[in-house]
């Protein structure tokens, strides 16, 4: 008990820290690679990128440091007024901040720039672990469930309002979060069926079937309705007629309408499929109904969402602003726009391309250097990484995050309290959104959502807020056995 | 604490982030180890792209007469990157541009938006087309501003400062051109309205590249394979225009200090022989960066000088239109040649009375037109409307009149070759059905019958009449082009419209237009060395009347159809006849006579106050 410090400083795990100081310096290179250029052969003025980006690494390890003083205590005690606070700020940020290329989400401080989105993450999480421990608290509970999601969205809107749609959507990470806090698990599902269903129905809304006069987008979104549905069905209830019913239904009507089309006369048969989903929805009423088992209301809520997000889609498509129309166009295939909202992805796969098993080799990046791939010191960043070192280093700087993220996990687990679980899952499921939809757009997988590539980015505020997230929680890990000692 | 219900879900969750890592791997290992198309640049080399321009088509009259060509101009581009310790004051006053210009260019060369495929490294073009007096200038200065380079363009050159509407121009490529065809990039030149406009695609040709190789230093290192990727440009085509450039630019000399429009047709072909329209302006002052000074200049002119007039403006025909409804009655049978209708000083009906000047009545058919009669035609049309025994009501009459009226090419587009045509207007049943509630009759719109009330044509419909009538019931779309070297004219370019109209009751009316010009209203449009068929219009208007004439000649074998359409001209015989008979004439005997020659600097010299 008295040698408190002492076992505080025994208990830092040096292997997330390690992983840091990999990660971080590895960026910093990156980012000398990105900026380097022929007639500028300076890595480390302050007039450059890069050597900026020492500054902000530099700060950050003293931040990191500072940060491991503070106790776990004060975040417990002061997380509602740091979220108060940082919505506060993110709400002037909308008034004060001067037109950056067309968002609102810049505070300039003397020669920098901050962003204070960049920075609410942490804030967000702490409230959500404080909230999720008050010792009543039930994921059950509507009431206490809405506040979580108001939580999580009143950031959200406030970003957006500052014309950063990208920063805010990295808040749906949370719930990433709240299913391993128990969430429950269809709720993830129906999110992903959700973007599948908008990935395939719009991507194939135009191209029909070989010999039928049927949209592919329609016949798979409706095919996929009905075994999502007998899933659903299946996994919640185990009632095995019910899995025979709804399949030789759904499985039998759909291959003898597309034989009977291809032999006999084609026509429209996602009527027909549209009337088994149809049908599904009514047998599962029924059954909730007749039965009082209420889930099956759910599933079949499931089921008329899906039979009608198609039709939904459209509607969708067309209230999204052009830019990010075009930019899901691009994505999905459907526009061939290589100069346009393409221009950045194809660039970025030809740099990536370029790099080959062990790349260019350092400073020697031809396709970033040249600058022909936009923003790649920032959300492009691993484009560089591709190209000068290849397969060997892009590879290696997945699984090095692989790595941080599964020992962050770890960490998270072991956690003796809710506040400490809830923040560490926070802290996954942020760098695990970051990750996926950073390095997914640059290989052309996933939308181009201009949100950071964590501690190779460059940006002071980007690294800040990373940092700030991550040594908080290596801070609350570190006081894990104080705690079990009181 | 922890529900360990849920504990489960750790494995889920580690398990997303390994499947989102594998996902990755394998699309890396396809981009950077599988697929060719992205090794090729493997080798630490960049591609650059130095596209070459090709030459653009060349123009020409009908005789062969070179109208538009082309000459070497600079266009100045900047590699950003090397532009250091510039004198603004001193590069800005070199090139006649403000600072405040200059900042503007800089700034659009760097916005992605604008200029998507911008770097800093490769040329970017800073302004295009400069003048040649700049050119010798900054030249002699290029040391002095590092970073800038001149790059050889050509650059339209017209030979005649006339026929600047059907013509067009060419000017740098518009964001919204880029969006519409990928062909273009920002800098490119794209033909703006008349023929380089329609032609575009034509007169281009198609852009060469040259595939460089450069190095991590951005030194060039040579062509990529020997230049096995490298693309010659393709010149474009040159165009042959049916136009007569001796009868356009008598034809843009008459209708000086007037307001207007002129077309001329060859009926058997459907070739446009002059288009003119009032007023106009030196395509020549159009060239490289005056133009959109010039453009916004003309854009405030009340005359409206970028407007043209011969298919852009709508105007009534007046009498001009007559002769279409005598053609309608003759076929649906309201009248025959023999058929006279009374005209005291006008058409009376009740209350309602259409004015007419003094002539014989009653009148048949030929004499009507040729003395241009307004009551034969308001008793046609309301002998027509009023006919319950061939229509069972006024609506059924009035479409089987507009479809008449469409079949000679009114109230839709006639498809010519070039942009901004007007569809001019024919009313129909529904329109006067939604004016006057359902209750309406021949009496309500009687003159659409003389080409007033809801009637509008473009000088290039009227004009086309003509032509119409000169080939006894047909026209070929008309058309500017008469060649494409190395290609052909679009099919419907050379569509045959046939009228459904007898061709004894386009005799008829032809004989009518005789009249006129042996004794009617046409008479100073005859001559002793062909006949002219001719007919007049004076249409009325809020202000002065319109003069108008359309006629074709020789009566037999026309060589030329011809609308004339002077603004607040007066009388039809005032402008529309001596303009209408001095181009026949031109165009017929090659030459002005003696008399002519007077007579066409007397009109030249007769301007029209417009206020």
């Amino acid at each position: 008990m008295n040698r408190k410090p002492k076992s505080i400083f025994m208990s830092i795990d040096w292997i997330t820290i390690l992983l840091y100081v990999i990660l971080i310096t590895w960026g910093w290179f990156s980012v000398c690679g990105a900026c380097y250029d022929f007639s500028n052969h300076d890595l480390f003025g302050w007039e450059t990128n890069s050597g900026k980006q020492l500054v902000w690494g530099g700060t950050s390890l003293v931040l990191a440091a500072l940060l491991m003083l503070v106790e776990k205590k004060f975040f417990d005690s002061t997380a509602y007024f740091i979220y108060a606070l940082i919505i506060f700020l993110l709400f002037i940020t909308i008034f004060i901040a001067p037109d950056t290329k067309g968002s609102h989400s810049w505070i300039p401080i003397g020669p920098v720039k901050l962003q204070p989105a960049e920075f609410a993450k942490f804030a967000v999480a702490l409230a959500l672990g404080k909230y999720m421990s008050e010792y009543n608290f039930s994921m059950r509970n509507t009431r206490h469930f809405s506040t979580l999601v108001a939580i999580i969205v009143v950031p959200m809107l406030l970003i957006i309002m500052q014309r950063e749609t990208g920063s805010a959507l990295v808040y749906f990470a949370f719930f990433l979060m709240l299913y391993r806090e128990g969430m429950t698990g269809s709720l993830l599902f129906t999110g992903f069926a959700t973007v599948l269903y908008f990935v395939v129905g719009l991507r194939y809304s135009d191209s029909l079937m070989s010999y039928l006069p049927v949209s592919i987008g329609e016949f798979t979104v409706l095919l996929l309705s009905m075994i999502f549905t007998t899933m659903l069905s299946w996994i919640y209830y185990r009632d095995t007629d019910d899995l025979k019913l709804m399949s030789a239904v759904g499985l039998g009507t759909t291959s003898f309408m597309l034989l009977f089309a291809f032999f006999v006369i084609p026509f429209n048969i996602c009527v027909i499929m549209l009337t088994v989903n149809i049908l599904f929805v009514l047998y599962l009423v029924g059954k909730a109904l007749y039965y009082k088992l209420y889930r099956y209301l759910l599933i079949a809520l499931f089921c008329t969402f899906s039979s009608g997000f198609y039709y939904m889609c459209d509607t969708i498509f067309d209230h999204l602003e052009p830019h990010q129309r075009i930019r899901i166009e691009v994505l999905l295939g459907m526009k061939d726009d290589p100069r346009g909202a393409g221009y950045n992805v194809n660039q970025a796969k030809i740099a990536i391309g370029s790099g080959g098993l062990t790349g260019k080799g350092f400073l020697n990046g031809t396709q970033t250097k040249l600058k022909y791939v936009p923003e790649q010191h920032t959300d492009f960043i691993f484009c560089t990484v591709g190209e000068e070192e290849g397969f060997i280093g892009s590879f290696g700087v997945l699984v090095t995050f692989l790595c941080f993220i599964w020992r962050l996990i770890i960490l998270a687990e072991r956690q003796p309290d809710t506040l400490g679980r809830v923040y560490g899952y926070s802290v996954v499921s942020i760098f695990t959104f970051h990750l996926f939809i950073n390095i997914g757009m640059v290989l052309g997988l996933t939308p181009v959502i201009g949100i950071p590539l964590p501690f190779f980015s460059y940006g002071g505020s980007s690294l800040w807020g990373f940092t700030i997230l991550l040594f908080i929680f290596l801070r609350m890990d570190a006081e894990r056995n104080v705690q079990k000692v009181k | 604490m922890s529900d360990p219900k849920y504990e489960y879900r750790k494995f889920v969750i580690g398990g997303i982030v390994l499947l989102i890592v594998i996902t990755y791997s394998i699309r890396l290992a396809y981009l950077q180890l599988m697929c060719e198309d992205y090794k090729v640049f493997a080798d630490s080399n960049a591609f650059l792209n130095n596209v070459i321009f090709p030459a653009r088509g060349v123009i020409y009259d009908r005789n062969g007469d070179l109208l538009v060509y082309n000459q070497p101009a600079y266009d100045i581009m900047v590699v950003m990157r090397e532009v250091e310790n510039l004198d603004t004051l001193d590069f800005c006053s070199t090139l006649d541009i403000t600072k405040d210009e200059f900042i503007q260019r800089m700034n659009n060369i760097k916005d992605r938006n604008k200029n998507p495929g911008y770097s800093s490294y490769t040329h970017q073009i800073f302004m295009g087309q400069i003048r040649s007096r700049e050119f010798s200038v900054f030249q002699e200065k290029l040391f002095r501003f590092k970073g800038f380079y001149l790059r050889e363009r050509n650059v339209r050159r017209y030979t005649y400062p006339n026929a600047a509407h059907l013509l067009g121009d060419v000017a740098e490529v518009s964001p919204r051109d880029i969006e519409r065809d990928e062909y273009y990039d920002p800098g490119d030149y794209i033909g703006k309205q008349g023929v380089e406009s329609s032609y575009e695609t034509d007169l281009r040709g198609v852009k060469g590249v040259q595939v460089l190789l450069r190095d991590a230093h951005g030194r060039i290192q040579g062509h990529y394979k020997n230049g096995a990727y490298d693309r010659k440009p393709v010149p474009g085509r040159n165009i042959t225009l049916s136009i007569d450039m001796e009868l356009q630019r008598l034809g843009e000399r008459l209708m000086e200090g007037k307001m207007g429009a002129i077309v001329a047709i060859e009926p058997s072909t459907g070739e446009v022989l002059a288009m003119v329209s009032a007023p106009n302006y030196d395509p020549r002052l159009m060239e490289g960066k005056e133009r959109s000074r010039r453009m916004s200049e003309m854009f405030k002119d009340p005359m409206k000088p970028m407007l043209n007039r011969a298919i852009s403006g709508t105007y009534p025909p007046g009498s001009t239109f007559k002769t279409s409804q005598g053609l309608t009655f003759l076929q649906e049978g309201i009248i025959t040649d023999k058929t006279i209708y009374p005209c005291a000083h006008g058409f009376r009906y009740g209350r309602l009375k259409v004015g007419c000047h003094s002539h014989p009545s009653p009148i048949p058919l030929i004499p009507a037109i040729a003395t241009s009669c307004n009551g034969y035609f308001c008793w046609g049309l309301y002998y027509m409307l009023g006919n319950r025994k061939k229509y069972p009501t006024v609506q059924q009459a009035m479409t089987t009149w507009k479809d008449y009226m469409v079949s000679m090419g009114f109230g839709y587009r006639l498809g010519i070759d070039m942009p901004g045509e007007a569809r001019g207007m024919i009313p129909n049943a529904n329109f006067y059905d939604k004016v006057y509630r359902q209750n309406w009759s021949a009496l309500n719109i009687i003159s659409i019958s003389i080409g007033q009330g809801e009637v509008t044509l473009t000088p290039l419909q009227i004009a086309n009449l003509g032509a119409t009538i000169a080939n006894r019931g047909y026209y070929i779309t008309p058309h500017v082009v008469k060649h494409v070297e190395g290609g052909k004219l679009a099919d419907s370019l050379l569509y045959k419209h046939v009228v459904p109209v007898d061709k004894r009751y386009y005799e008829m009316v032809v004989n009518g237009m005789r009249g006129a010009v042996i004794g009617g209203t046409c008479r100073g449009a005859n001559n002793p060395w062909y006949e002219v068929c001719g007919k007049t219009g004076t249409a009325q208007n809020r202000g002065h009347d319109h003069s108008v004439f359309m006629g074709f000649a020789p009566r037999n074998n026309p060589k030329i159809a011809i609308a004339v359409y002077v603004e607040n001209g007066g009388w039809g015989a005032t402008y529309g006849v001596p303009i209408g008979a001095l181009m026949m004439e031109q165009y017929i005997r090659g030459e002005l006579s003696e008399a002519s020659k007077q007579r066409a600097l007397s009109i030249q010299g007769r301007h029209i106050i417009y206020n």
